[in-house]
């Protein structure tokens, strides 16, 4: 059995880390498609990358459930190693989490099986953390939307293939809709709800 | 005794997570205003305690802060916010517009262009803009839940059928998105403008009415208006007396208890670089001296 000694650490310098952090996820919320490295170090528990390890330190607590797919509940360490640095609950319903956490985005539950929000309160919505298997490499998307200076360019080997169709119900749901931060390693480039596909290539 | 020492940033950590979670919804919804628990800081609401929030669940030790107050570096709101973050984060603070990361504001944006990786942070008194239309705000959600701004399109007219023109002159309400009718805070219309397509991202906090709301860099920013009364900016028909700047927003001061009043540039950098530049309006001809009384 693992004990909290055990654990992979959390932030060597919580208060700094957690700025820094956070500024990197802000950037890349600001400007959808672009590529944002998160600098601060933290222990991972097994199946968990840096990037959404130190996302996971910065933004979770006990007000924010987190529902975990498959691969991060594989076994009981990611559970266990947020519960104990995040105190964030960690729950089985997805449609009420405020963070999902996924480890083999091929498996990708259906969409609306997480929260959008409601017309009144759209922030109530699920944010997705993804883990893919590169940022820097595969098929080319052009993106465009809020943030972004006529279109970004973002190549990424993203696991579903169909990400961006199943995020085109954004369009229609919004104000409602979901949020995306991909990660790979210690990058990650987020895809927020007002965020459109304007073509695909490979 | 020992001094209080103070987290960084004086907030906690589990109020800025709160907070960050805010800003990052508010940047995904651009122009809707996100609830957030704002908490009582050192300083009385109307004061920027909401923009002094945002700021704080930004900032880090490498940015470079400044605080402007109706366009001025150096009033006593500017000056006293510029200390508290000097004091609780140890960061460096600047006047100058190009050089900050960071600007808290209070109701101006500067005549400097903003450029790409600045965040721009306004302090918000009403954040509602229908609030004097629609004192509920379960009916003021619904309204933007179900985009219905017929009433802001009939308080627009109703100026044209009073005064023959839109009077409002502050706190122009614009569309975000083209989907969230959203308030600028109290910035002079004159400034609408420089919000649409900007390079820097903008977030607003209202710390009394706990809310924050945002517009991502390059967002698409239009003041509402009608085909036959389009909007226009508004500023005093004259050059500021100190640098003759003639594209300025100015401040009218008044001089004397005859009538005499001098014009300004109300953004204090933007004026001040001006004159460093070699620039001189009617009234800056020689630096003041003492006078002794005889």
């Amino acid at each position: 059995m693992t004990t909290v000694a055990e654990l992979p650490a959390g932030f060597a310098d919580k208060v700094l880390s957690a700025q820094s952090t956070f500024r990197s996820v802000m950037d890349a919320m600001a400007r959808p498609g672009s590529i944002q490295r998160v600098t601060a170090s933290a222990g991972t528990p097994a199946g968990m990358m840096r990037g959404s390890a130190a996302i996971a330190l910065t933004l979770f607590d006990h007000d924010t459930p987190i529902w975990l797919d498959a691969a991060m509940s594989a076994t009981p360490d990611v559970a266990r190693w947020l519960k104990f640095h995040t105190s964030a609950p960690v729950i089985a319903d997805s449609s009420i989490a405020s963070f999902a956490l996924v480890g083999n985005p091929a498996n990708l539950p259906a969409l609306d099986h997480f929260a959008f929000g409601s017309n009144e309160y759209p922030d109530r919505s699920t944010t997705l953390i993804l883990q893919v298997d590169s940022l820097a490499h595969g098929p080319a998307f052009e993106l465009k939307g809020p943030g972004i200076e006529g279109t970004a360019l973002l190549q990424a080997m993203i696991r579903p293939r169909d990400l961006f169709a199943r995020l085109s119900i954004n369009e229609a749901l919004f104000p409602r809709g979901i949020d995306v931060v991909l990660v790979h390693d210690d990058v990650i480039v987020a895809i927020p709800r007002t965020t459109r596909l304007v073509a695909s290539g490979v | 005794m020992n001094a209080p020492t103070y987290n960084f940033a004086y907030l906690d950590e589990q109020t800025k997570r709160m907070i960050r979670r805010a800003i990052l919804k508010a940047i995904a919804i651009p122009g809707y205003q996100v609830p957030f628990a704002s908490r009582e800081m050192p300083m009385p609401y109307g004061w920027g305690t909401g923009g002094v929030q945002v700021t704080a669940a930004i900032l880090g030790p490498q940015d470079v802060l400044k605080v402007i107050d109706q366009g001025s570096d150096d009033t006593t709101n500017a000056i006293s916010i510029r200390k508290f973050f000097g004091k609780t984060a140890g960061v460096e603070t600047t006047t100058s517009t190009t050089d900050a990361t960071v600007i808290q504001t209070r109701h101006r944006i500067p005549e400097a262009p903003l450029h790409a990786g600045q965040v721009l942070v306004y302090q918000v008194p009403i954040p509602e803009p229908l609030r004097f239309l629609e004192p509920r705000e379960t009916e003021t959600r619904r309204m933007h839940a179900l985009a219905e701004y017929g009433l802001m399109h009939v308080k627009l007219y109703e100026d044209i059928a009073r005064f023959g023109h839109i009077a409002t002159a502050y706190a122009y309400p614009v569309k975000v998105n083209a989907r969230y009718v959203m308030d600028p805070s109290p910035t002079p219309k004159f400034d609408n403008p420089k919000m649409d397509n900007c390079p820097a991202l903008q977030l607003f906090g209202a710390g009394r009415e706990k809310r924050i709301y945002a517009i991502p860099p390059y967002t698409t920013v239009v003041s509402l208006d009608f085909e036959d009364h389009p909007f226009t900016r508004y500023r005093f028909d004259a050059p500021c007396a100190l640098c003759g700047a003639a594209d300025s927003y100015l401040d009218e001061i008044v001089t004397d208890d005859k009538g005499g009043r001098m014009f300004v540039c109300s953004d204090t950098d933007f004026c001040e670089q001006r004159q460093a530049a070699g620039h001189h309006g009617a009234l800056s001809a020689a630096p003041h001296k003492e006078k002794a009384h005889v």
